[in-house]
């Protein structure tokens, strides 16, 4: 497998191969999760932290663990990693850890985690492990609090709200009521909201990158033969 | 002597969408006229409200589409779609209901499926659903009381007005009450059959106006038929399942919704003649049209008795939706030429 540059894994983890809109992968938390911008982030964190260390432990294993038993030793240390963001989480964001509940120690199960690493750190260096476990995880945040802003403002009229979950008491003031005696807009709230919710952001990714081929494709078209240049220095008399 | 020859057919269908669409709206027509006389002005400020943004959703999404506008406007679907939803919501329910209701059925429920004849569901009910399920309270709490049950006039046109565009709640609460059907239902776990008839809400026979309003749209369907806008089967199936299901599950009055309660209260006949006949979403085979037909009257027969929802037909109806691709795959008469019909899904290559 040829290494790729850096900069290919970052855009990889956050655009082109984005695991929620490209790869849909990791799909049960981030519909179930997304009710909230502050429910999106602690999922986020959590997973972000999960992935990375994951990436990490696997790189500097991958040449001392036989090939067939490399996926428990995989989900062995992906577990660990949970348990050890479970018990941050208890200690640090309780709170946060209870509204969140089962998709915590779930995140173990998160395709996205085993994906990466088996398909990446079990192949690559440390440096280049750790940079796509977290872009990979980047991204996969930035879906889940886009995700959980739509939500949260079509379903309840507000956003940021219960941020001090995350970010301390300070936080508790951040929340913005956009619609004064908003009812609360159940379907959004609901899981088939995530759903469609999912499938704009994914309908929206593909129409950027179809306008951007097609750009692309514009600017790299052949002159035709025959076809004057238009003069575009000097005055126009 | 010039003689023509023509060749066949010589009969023409002069049908188009925008015409049979014309005709469903116009077959609404008695139907909308007794709910007005009934249950005051909030029916129509309803539809042309719904009516005014499905048609502009449907534009800006054709639009937006690159299609062209008035080709597509043209046909109609849309007016009906936001006809039937301006019919199924409650009178009084507030503005934003409404336009959230009808722009999603248009938009998610139609358009983005590829537009007319390509929805899977039917989009007056989807959006029916949306707001059933995302606004219980405003859906519920919404139905006029008709003049007569409540001994008062309807609300005026001003009044109703401020409460569904301004949320006059007090205002509000002296027009609105329980349908017959929800009524039914929870008061007979207290009383017998002679008590809960006794209510303001009932007032005894055909004086309730969801009677009326039921008959209205029988006879509205009963002119679709005529005009062969829609066939027998569906009308049919489902009217004899529920019948059936009511008279075998339900024949104690003192515990279940009467027959004629199930027939002639809700949205039963819009239901059976308008809503579940869209030739989008429906089964087309005869046979096909029999079992979803049945398949829908005895969903609203099921929701209605042991669900939570006060009417069941637009969740009796989506179900069915759901069926109907496989129903027809299955139930494929002979075509002309073949010793037997071809049944089933199609084999893959």
């Amino acid at each position: 497998m040829a290494t790729k540059s850096l900069h290919d894994i970052s855009i990889d983890g956050l655009w082109n191969n984005n695991p929620a809109l490209v790869q849909l992968l990791g799909l049960c938390p981030l519909l179930a999760v997304t009710g909230s911008v502050v429910n999106a982030m602690g999922l986020g964190l959590a997973t972000m932290m999960v992935l990375v260390g994951s990436n990490f432990s696997v790189s500097l294993i991958r040449n001392h663990v036989p090939d067939a038993v490399r996926l428990p030793a995989f989900v062995m240390i992906i577990a660990s990693f949970v348990t050890v963001a479970e018990l941050i989480m208890q200690a640090f964001t309780y709170e946060l850890y209870e509204v969140l509940g089962i998709f915590i120690p779930l995140i173990v199960t998160n395709c996205v985690i085993l994906g990466r690493a088996d398909s990446f750190a079990c192949k690559n260096p440390l440096i280049p492990s750790v940079l796509d476990g977290f872009m990979m995880a980047l991204g996969f945040a930035l879906v889940l609090i886009v995700l959980g802003a739509m939500r949260e403002v079509l379903g309840q009229g507000v956003i940021f709200s219960d941020m001090q979950l995350l970010f301390g008491p300070a936080a508790a003031s951040w929340k913005i009521e956009l619609i004064k005696d908003y009812p609360d807009f159940l379907f959004a709230i609901l899981p088939p909201g995530a759903f469609m919710a999912m499938g704009i952001l994914i309908a929206l990714k593909n129409v950027i990158d179809d306008q951007l081929k097609q750009r692309a494709e514009a600017q790299q078209a052949p002159t035709e033969s025959g076809s004057k240049r238009v003069r575009v220095t000097g005055k126009i008399s | 002597m010039g003689l023509l020859t023509l060749s066949s057919p010589h009969t023409h269908g002069p049908n188009s969408t925008g015409k049979v669409m014309a005709t469903v709206a116009l077959a609404c027509l008695p139907g909308i006229a007794v709910m007005t006389a009934f249950f005051g002005w909030g029916t129509l400020i309803n539809l042309a409200l719904a009516i005014a943004t499905a048609l502009t959703s449907e534009a800006l999404i054709v639009k937006i589409r690159r299609r062209p506008v008035s080709f597509f406007l043209k046909d109609n679907s849309a007016l009906v779609t936001g006809l039937l939803l301006g019919l199924a919501l409650p009178p009084f329910a507030p503005f934003w209901v409404t336009m959230v209701a009808t722009s999603f059925a248009v938009v998610f429920s139609k358009q983005l499926y590829g537009g007319m004849g390509n929805n899977p569901f039917n989009p007056a009910m989807v959006g029916y659903a949306l707001v059933l399920v995302s606004f219980p309270v405003q859906l519920t709490t919404s139905w006029a009381l008709s003049g007569q049950m409540s001994g008062m006039d309807t609300a005026s046109f001003s009044d109703t007005l401020q409460i569904i565009f301004a949320g006059q709640k007090e205002l509000a609460d002296a027009f609105t009450g329980a349908t017959p059907l929800d009524a039914y239902k929870h008061l007979i776990v207290k009383g017998t059959a002679t008590d809960v008839l006794a209510e303001d809400t009932f007032n005894g026979w055909l004086n309730g106006g969801w009677e009326w309003m039921n008959i209205a749209f029988l006879a509205g369907g009963l002119v679709l038929l005529w005009r062969r806008i829609i066939t027998w089967h569906i009308p049919v199936a489902m009217l004899a399942a529920l019948s059936l299901c009511s008279l075998v599950i339900g024949w104690d009055e003192d515990m279940y919704t009467p027959l004629y309660l199930h027939l002639l209260s809700g949205a039963t006949m819009l239901g059976a003649f308008f809503i579940a006949t869209d030739p989008v979403t429906a089964s087309t085979t005869p046979l096909g049209k029999l079992i979803y037909g049945a398949g829908v009257g005895i969903l609203i027969y099921m929701i209605r008795t042991w669900g939570a929802y006060p009417d069941a037909v637009a969740f009796a109806v989506l179900l069915m939706n759901f069926a109907a691709p496989f129903i027809d795959a299955y139930t494929q008469p002979r075509s002309y030429g073949h010793e037997k019909a071809r049944r089933g899904l199609p084999e893959k290559d």
